[in-house]
């Protein structure tokens, strides 16, 4: 663990996808997961496009883990209350390493309801599945947890979240 | 029972049984393609045509079977891969024909079996059965060799030329609303082992 890191979070995450053998990167728009998607999109060894809805993205990686390629999905915290049944039915009892990094709204200033509403959902959702997930708050310990995670996913076989709290990424703000 | 109509796009295209398409479509592959069955009937009457250890079964997720195969498809570029889809599944995942359509992944044919209805649940009518027509999205989706077949003898010669001429294409088929023939296994586990054995992957 670095204690001084001095690499801003999505660069750290990129990192870890890399020395990981990431080499898919699908995701949903979000705004703060910008800076790493357009990092993933400039990167020649990821192959990295939008998927229409998180399920889809979830059906794309399970396929490409089977065929030998470990991938990653990105999303937003409203866009994980649509997968739940592609996890239970799919990713969890097939026993694949799925790779879900989710920007977390809803809270620490969240200014749209709808999304304080449906953040809630989120852990109960992912424990009840006996999902493994993390929630990251400090840039010093995200190469640890998110490296790790991926291990783990792997080495289980199991799907993994990391939730990325707007206490590393600054979320998302009001704008008047 | 068959209550299928014909919608007007349809014209002559003859219904056809699925089981006997799903054994045509398999007797065709001499390469080790890959094949994804999704939910229900079609990944059912998959099973009941052998069980090739390059067959993968879906027990859920309901329209994921064009997005699995996908996946597939982008992990083994070299390899053939095949979305085995029902009409019901594709209408509850249609914008995954979107997402293939700008990827264009040269190895992959999606079948599409449309008995214009829900069959396994009690036979309530999909969307097909008034005017949708699922070709003509998947060309206006991206997918330009996107092709309904109107009879068995078409139905072959479509697979025979989409496994052999770069991708992405779909055949659809109008097929009669009768059950599966069978069940798949139910173990997740064995299935994926199966399957990545059966495509070369490490399971």
């Amino acid at each position: 663990m670095d204690a001084a890191e001095s690499r801003p979070w999505h660069a750290v995450l990129h990192a870890v996808l890399k020395a990981n053998q990431v080499r898919l990167f699908t995701y949903v728009p979000d705004r703060v997961l910008t800076p790493l998607i357009q990092g993933a999109h400039e990167d020649p060894d990821l192959l990295t496009f939008v998927a229409t809805r998180e399920e889809e993205a979830l059906g794309i990686l399970t396929g490409a883990w089977m065929g030998g390629m470990l991938g990653v999905v990105a999303m937003q915290t409203s866009g994980f209350a649509t997968i739940p049944n592609a996890l239970a039915s799919l990713a969890v009892p097939y026993q694949i390493p799925l790779l879900m990094i989710v920007s977390e709204r809803g809270t620490l200033g969240e200014f749209n309801l709808g999304q304080a509403m449906v953040c809630r959902t989120m852990r109960p959702v992912l424990d009840a599945l006996g999902v493994e997930n993390h929630t990251v708050t400090r840039l010093d310990e995200l190469e640890f947890i998110a490296d790790r995670s991926i291990k783990q996913a792997v080495m289980t076989q199991a799907p993994v979240a990391l939730i990325l709290s707007p206490l590393l990424t600054g979320g998302k703000v009001f704008k008047s | 029972m068959d209550t299928i109509t014909t919608p007007p796009h349809h014209g002559n295209r003859k219904v056809m049984s699925r089981i006997d398409l799903t054994q045509r479509l398999v007797g065709r592959l001499h390469r080790d393609e890959a094949v994804i069955g999704g939910i229900g009937n079609t990944n059912f009457d998959l099973w009941m045509t052998g069980q090739r250890p390059q067959n993968f079964y879906m027990l859920g997720s309901m329209g994921l079977a064009c997005p699995i195969a996908l996946g597939v498809a982008l992990a083994q570029p070299g390899r053939g891969v095949v979305a085995l889809e029902g009409d019901g599944s594709l209408l509850m995942q249609m914008s995954c024909l979107s997402t293939i359509g700008t990827l264009k992944p040269k190895n992959l044919l999606i079948v599409v079996m449309d008995n214009a209805c829900y069959q396994i649940t009690g036979g309530q009518p999909t969307a097909t059965a008034s005017n949708v027509d699922l070709v003509g999205i998947a060309r206006a989706s991206g997918l330009p060799s996107s092709h309904w077949a109107a009879d068995e003898t078409m139905f072959e010669q479509l697979v025979e030329r989409c496994l052999a001429e770069p991708g992405p294409h779909l055949i659809a088929v109008r097929i009669d609303s009768k059950p599966a023939t069978g069940t798949t296994e139910r173990d997740p586990a064995a299935i994926r082992q199966r399957f990545m054995r059966g495509i070369g992957a490490p399971a």
